[in-house]
């Protein structure tokens, strides 16, 4: 589904290469997770897929169902079926959630050719979502992550995730900041959203998330390229011999 | 203030131009003589004005003729959404009552302005040219004291009480020409009036004096790329009034608009809010100037700009709280988001305060829509400019919720929307 190779990519400003001949592959229905210290490139890597300026690639191919990725505008690839849930999800202060997320819907029916969905049908799916996310119907209503906490936030991602049906899910850290419980519902919302057409990338520091999100494969990233590929297994070796020595083995 | 022999000139010459008005009652023609001698003491405006340093006045000041009104279509659609007043209809600065609607209502008194200048009315004797001439105190205002000395046309609304529906006042400009239009409104006390306005005036004043515990509240359309206005609102509160003004402007060639407000009685609410869009090489100005002259009043001044191309946004505001008018509470934001990088926003906010116990703050930005937020909206599939739209719309929204109708403010986050979706593309 996502094929990644050889990705070299600089910041435009600094003239800083971050990644350095990355390549990943991830399969339909698969659900692979990335691990690496701070510094490794991997929030730049979910950027670049997703699209946000700044970023310069220099060389290598990033392909969505063979679509190429890296010519479209971030809006094409969200239609495309890319989601990105952010480390970092922006406050908007006037925009309403619910507009938000029922424009984002339609838009991206809009692009794909497909009807627009109904108000009610609309209302009636969110809150359903919601409910099982444990988001406050109230929260709906307020403007896009204004106020709300670290943990509502994240769960507003994920609510994002469930509406829009993406087929290649990107989670950027998406547990900082929560706590066991918060993290618990928030990996229950993904594991739901699993099935065989739809693939998830999972970036985490911490072995913790990948007890709750089971992933097919565990990369280790350092220095801008995947350095190790294993089972979940890896994950907790990283977890209890730190990641020191993966970089002494890369150097 | 005396002005140049030049800047005389210039303002015997924008009388010329201007046809002189017929019989009229002996207060209304001297009140006519007061306004030429405080044109010709002040000169016409120019460039090197402070008051003109962003906004230059050539196109504002180049004798037009008035052009006879032409035929226009009987049926027009609504421009404030779900809002239906009683309409009077202007086309080309002139009265159409064959347009018009039913002006009179309980509370209201619908007289035309060559009327009542014809005839002894002591509210209008007490303001035409009064609340102009209070207004240039501190700062002259010619092309003002040029409307009163030369306008013939306009209504004057004497509201009497609680008036059921709103009243629009819809200006239709066709073919070329200027048009010059002077209206007068007296809100009594314990009256109150929702004026709406709509279309380009060349030259507009409007004297409004709300009585103590009165409500006057006005919403203002002005749009088209060709436009050129010149537009005051002079305005005078008593105590415990309410006063709130809002004008949309979009597009034009060069528009100015100036609102002065006193509080002259305590406990009263004056606000005073716009929202500009521009594209082309449109120039908007917004200049206020607001007078704390009684205790406890609280006034607001709220604009919100959104420019492309190489559009200018300016806004001067000031708020002069004279000595010992204790517990004023005002505030002045203006804010600009500029869509591309040749439009400009020029803001001059100007504080004046001769009382100690007193709570004044002013602020103004410029920028580009935040990117994170965009890069945010489009990543979740909102092309981009269904983004900048939604963007813009919440920039905006300080603005409308200036206004009390709820339907209104609908009407005009529905104007931005349009704007926003017709930008690039010619559509107005």
């Amino acid at each position: 589904m996502l094929n990644i190779s050889n990705l070299h990519v600089k910041l435009e400003e600094e003239d800083k290469v971050i990644l350095k001949g990355l390549d990943l592959n991830i399969g339909a229905g698969q659900v692979h997770a990335i691990m690496g210290p701070n510094g490794s490139g991997k929030s730049t890597l979910s950027y670049v897929l997703a699209g946000r300026a700044g970023y310069e690639v220099t060389e290598g191919s990033a392909t969505l169902d063979g679509n190429n990725l890296l010519a479209m505008d971030p809006e094409d690839r969200a239609a495309a079926g890319l989601f990105l849930a952010f480390q970092y999800p922006v406050e908007i202060p006037g925009v309403g959630n619910m507009t938000f997320l029922r424009t984002a819907m339609n838009a991206q029916r809009k692009t794909r050719g497909e009807p627009e969905i109904s108000a009610p049908a609309f209302l009636k799916l969110v809150r359903e979502k919601a409910k099982s996310l444990r988001i406050d119907p109230d929260m709906l209503k307020r403007p896009v992550n204004v106020g709300f906490s670290g943990g509502e936030k994240k769960r507003n991602e994920i609510l994002q995730m469930a509406m829009l049906e993406p087929r290649m899910c990107i989670l950027d850290e998406t547990d900082s900041g929560l706590d066991v419980d918060a993290m618990k519902l928030v990996a229950e919302g993904v594991n739901a959203l699993r099935s065989e057409g739809r693939s998830f990338l999972v970036i985490t520091h911490y072995q913790r998330l990948l007890d709750h999100i089971k992933p097919d494969v565990v990369h280790i990233m350092a220095d801008g390229r995947i350095v190790e590929t294993g089972g979940p297994e890896l994950a907790f070796r990283v977890e209890a011999e730190g990641y020191a020595h993966l970089q002494q083995s890369v150097a | 203030m005396m002005a140049t022999d030049a800047k005389r000139k210039a303002a015997e010459a924008l009388l010329h131009v201007l046809p002189l008005p017929g019989r009229e009652a002996g207060w209304a023609r001297e009140a006519r003589a007061a306004a030429r001698t405080r044109l010709l003491d002040a000169g016409a405006p120019a460039r090197r004005d402070e008051y003109w340093k962003y906004t230059d006045p050539a196109r504002l000041t180049a004798p037009i003729a008035v052009v006879e009104a032409t035929d226009a279509r009987p049926d027009v659609e609504s421009q404030f959404g779900e809002v239906h007043p009683r309409r009077a209809r202007f086309v080309n600065g002139h009265f159409r009552p064959d347009l018009s609607g039913d002006l009179a209502q309980e509370g209201l008194v619908v007289n035309t302005l060559s009327q009542v200048l014809q005839q002894d009315i002591i509210f209008a004797r007490d303001l035409f040219g009064k609340l102009e001439a209070a207004g240039q105190e501190k700062i002259a205002r010619p092309l003002a004291a040029l409307n009163t000395a030369c306008a013939t046309e306009g209504l004057v609304l004497h509201v009497t009480g609680k008036v059921a529906e709103p009243l629009h006042l819809r200006h239709d400009q066709i073919g070329e020409g200027a048009s010059l239009m002077h209206h007068l409104i007296r809100v009594e006390s314990g009256g109150s009036l929702l004026l709406l306005e709509s279309g380009t005036v060349t030259n507009k004043v409007l004297e409004i004096d709300v009585a103590d515990g009165g409500s006057f509240q006005h919403v203002l359309i002005q749009e088209g790329p060709r436009a050129c206005a010149a537009n005051h609102i002079f305005a005078r509160l008593g105590a415990e009034a309410l006063f709130k003004t809002f004008t949309l402007t979009a597009d034009g060639e060069m528009t100015r608009n100036e609102v002065v407000m006193e509080f002259t009685g305590d406990n009263s609410v004056g606000h005073i809010a716009g929202a500009v869009l521009a594209n082309g090489a449109s120039h908007i100005d917004n200049t206020v100037f607001v007078t704390h002259g009684a205790e406890h009043c609280e006034s607001r001044q709220v604009f919100k700009h959104v420019l492309t191309d190489k559009a200018h946004g300016i806004f001067q505001g000031k708020i002069f709280v004279r000595k010992g008018t204790q517990k004023t509470d005002g505030y002045q934001i203006s804010q600009a988001v500029l869509l591309a990088d040749g439009a400009e926003f020029s803001a001059k906010p100007e504080l004046e305060i001769y009382a100690d116990d007193v709570k004044c703050s002013h602020g103004s930005t410029t920028g580009k829509l935040d990117e994170t937020a965009m890069f945010y909206l489009r990543s979740r599939g909102v092309p981009y400019a269904e983004a900048e739209a939604m963007l813009v719309a919440a920039f905006a929204e300080e603005a409308f919720t200036e206004i009390d109708n709820e339907a209104l403010a609908e009407a005009m986050r529905a104007h931005v929307a349009r704007w926003m979706a017709g930008r690039g593309e010619g559509v107005q």
